[in-house]
């Protein structure tokens, strides 16, 4: 160890380093690598977007907003919310606090309530984020697994010899990031069964909501039983392809946003100016082009699903998000040595499924958040890839069949 | 959205794919879907499957023009006469009727600025019910049929957050 890391806090130091960005270092220096690593959207903000930031620039709007955001900015959310999720924060001035992503609205959420030790549970495979932000919160982190014969849905089974006097939360992420699995109205209920007469606050990250491809988005939050107690986190990044302007919110019971409105002034005073006058224009009159990257992401999912049933990695279908989280358990080999393997033998990148938890070993996230022509590509390469390490297993097969019969 | 219009879309993008793969992009039956472009090409919906090439990037020298048309209209043919005339010559690559200062746009090709110079001169200008031209050299293209021909944005994003 340095002489210098012994500074270091014992929590920083208990969260590991992220080990892929190694790996994907790897890619971007390696010539003509194909990736389908990454989890951002691959349209460009749509123009109308982009040009009001502009302008609000040229406007001279350049100084601080109020610490909740833009009052103009909180009522469309106020409205979008109602009008899209039937969600309904009328109380806009107290119910929603405008973020740096929602990545600080995980923070701070966990930050206004977790004490010393609390626990808090997190369902498996998930956003690489959820476990170390409960750790800088001073919690523990509790992961429930979820399985793939469920749809990687959360099961009140699952659930429930989780809980200990300790539980402090849950964080919920649905559509879910790695494996594009969502929660209906019936499979919520179970959970809200579970949930509603424990002191338990739900955090629902739901930044994938506007990509869904199959029914509509419910929250948590939509049962009367469970609103109090939920702390809903959204943004801007996935749903308009606004990643870079990092601009979330959350929406809450006035007592929930008042603490993370302490942490948030204290930290972060506000967000910025010029990304939230661009999502006052997203909101206004940016739902057709996302209903326009939806279609696109929904059909180029249906491609990605379909040629790895065909390689014979069998894969669920996704029902929201972007990725698809095929297994591999097929091949024989565990996730890193896939994904290792396959980028050097045939240049593609995709993300072990470890990245996200234990429960992804035996799997692989790959993102369709790239042209079709790209996905035609690097699919075309795993299939390869995957015929070849077959052939090599059945190879080593009558080898060693030979083998006893000689003997 | 119907179909159709889907089937649409997705070809206009990228006319290479086979009716096996825009089938399940849509989830739909890969029969149906080559009846539906089958139908589209029959009833010239789908009129031509296109290139887009960025000659700047080629050896070959390719020169256009667009030129501002001012016609007197036929009596019982109005501008369609005159607009057939002239979308007949093989140098003319597009002709549409405008409202404005002028009444046809023809887009023009070729080789060089003196063969289009020539074209005007001889065989545009000096036709019946042309009044007068307006030839206007295209410098560079920057976007052609909603695609941007320069070096477009490269793919910066970051392979995993955070």
């Amino acid at each position: 160890m340095n002489n210098l890391e012994k500074y270091i806090s014992k929590s920083i130091q208990s969260v590991p380093p992220s080990g892929i960005r190694k790996f994907f270092d790897i890619v971007s220096e390696m010539k003509d690598a194909l990736s389908l690593g990454v989890g951002e959207p691959d349209f460009v903000t749509p123009w109308n977007i982009r040009e009001m930031g502009i302008y609000s620039i040229e406007e001279g709007h350049t100084h601080y907003t109020s610490n909740f955001g833009l009052l103009e900015l909180r009522k469309e959310i106020s409205r979008y919310l109602k009008d899209r999720f039937d969600l309904d924060y009328p109380n806009y001035r107290d119910q929603i606090l405008v973020t740096v992503g929602a990545s600080e609205a995980i923070d701070i959420a966990l930050r206004s309530i977790v004490n010393p030790g609390d626990e808090v549970l997190i369902p498996e495979p998930c956003f690489v984020s959820y476990k170390p932000c409960v750790i800088f919160a001073g919690g523990v982190p509790v992961e429930i697994e979820t399985k793939p014969e469920n749809d990687f849905k959360l099961r009140a089974e699952d659930i429930l010899p989780r809980i200990s006097s300790r539980t402090k939360a849950i964080i919920l992420s649905y559509p879910n990031n790695p494996t594009g699995a969502i929660m209906t109205k019936d499979d919520l209920k179970e959970i809200v069964d579970v949930l509603k007469d424990k002191d338990i606050i739900v955090i629902s990250d739901e930044i994938y909501a506007e990509l869904t491809y199959e029914g509509s988005h419910v929250s948590i939050a939509n049962f009367p039983e469970m609103k109090e107690k939920t702390i809903v986190i959204n943004g801007f990044s996935k749903a308009f392809a606004m990643t870079g302007w990092r601009l979330g919110f959350v929406a809450a019971n006035e007592v929930f946003i008042k603490a993370m409105a302490k942490v948030h002034q204290y930290i972060i005073m506000s967000a910025p100016t010029f990304s939230q006058y661009a999502a006052i224009e997203a909101l206004k009159n940016g739902l057709s082009e996302v209903e326009k990257m939806r279609e696109e992401y929904n059909r180029r999912r249906r491609y990605m699903v379909s040629r790895f049933n065909k390689m014979g990695l069998e894969c669920f279908e996704p029902k929201g998000a972007f990725y698809v989280f095929p297994s591999i358990k097929s091949t024989g080999l565990p996730s890193e040595e896939f994904a290792e393997r396959l980028l050097y033998e045939q240049k593609v990148a995709v993300v072990p499924g470890t990245a996200f938890g234990r429960s992804g070993e035996g799997f692989i996230r790959c993102s369709y958040a790239y042209s079709i022509e790209t996905i035609k590509q690097a699919l075309d390469r795993i299939e390869k890839f995957v015929m070849n390490i077959k052939s090599q297993g059945v190879s080593r097969q009558i080898r060693e069949n030979n083998m006893v019969v000689e003997k | 959205m119907n179909v159709e219009i889907k089937v649409l879309e997705i070809l206009e993008q990228n006319p290479k794919l086979s009716a096996q793969e825009i089938a399940v992009m849509l989830g739909e039956d890969k029969k149906k879907i080559e009846e539906i472009i089958k139908k589209l090409e029959q009833d010239k919906v789908i009129v031509k499957y296109h290139t887009i090439v960025n000659w700047e990037r080629t050896e070959k020298e390719v020169v256009e023009a667009i030129v501002e048309v001012k016609v007197t209209p036929q009596r019982g043919f109005g501008y369609d006469a005159i607009a057939k005339r002239i979308y007949k010559f093989p140098e003319v690559k597009a002709v549409y009727l405008l409202s404005g200062d002028y009444d046809l746009h023809v887009v023009v090709e070729g080789k060089s600025m003196k063969d289009i110079a020539q074209f005007v001169g001889s065989k545009l200008a000096p036709l019946e019910y042309v009044l007068s031209t307006a030839t206007h050299f295209i410098m560079k293209k920057y976007k052609d049929a909603g695609v941007i021909l320069e070096d477009g944005e490269r793919d910066d994003r970051e392979v995993i957050t955070p």
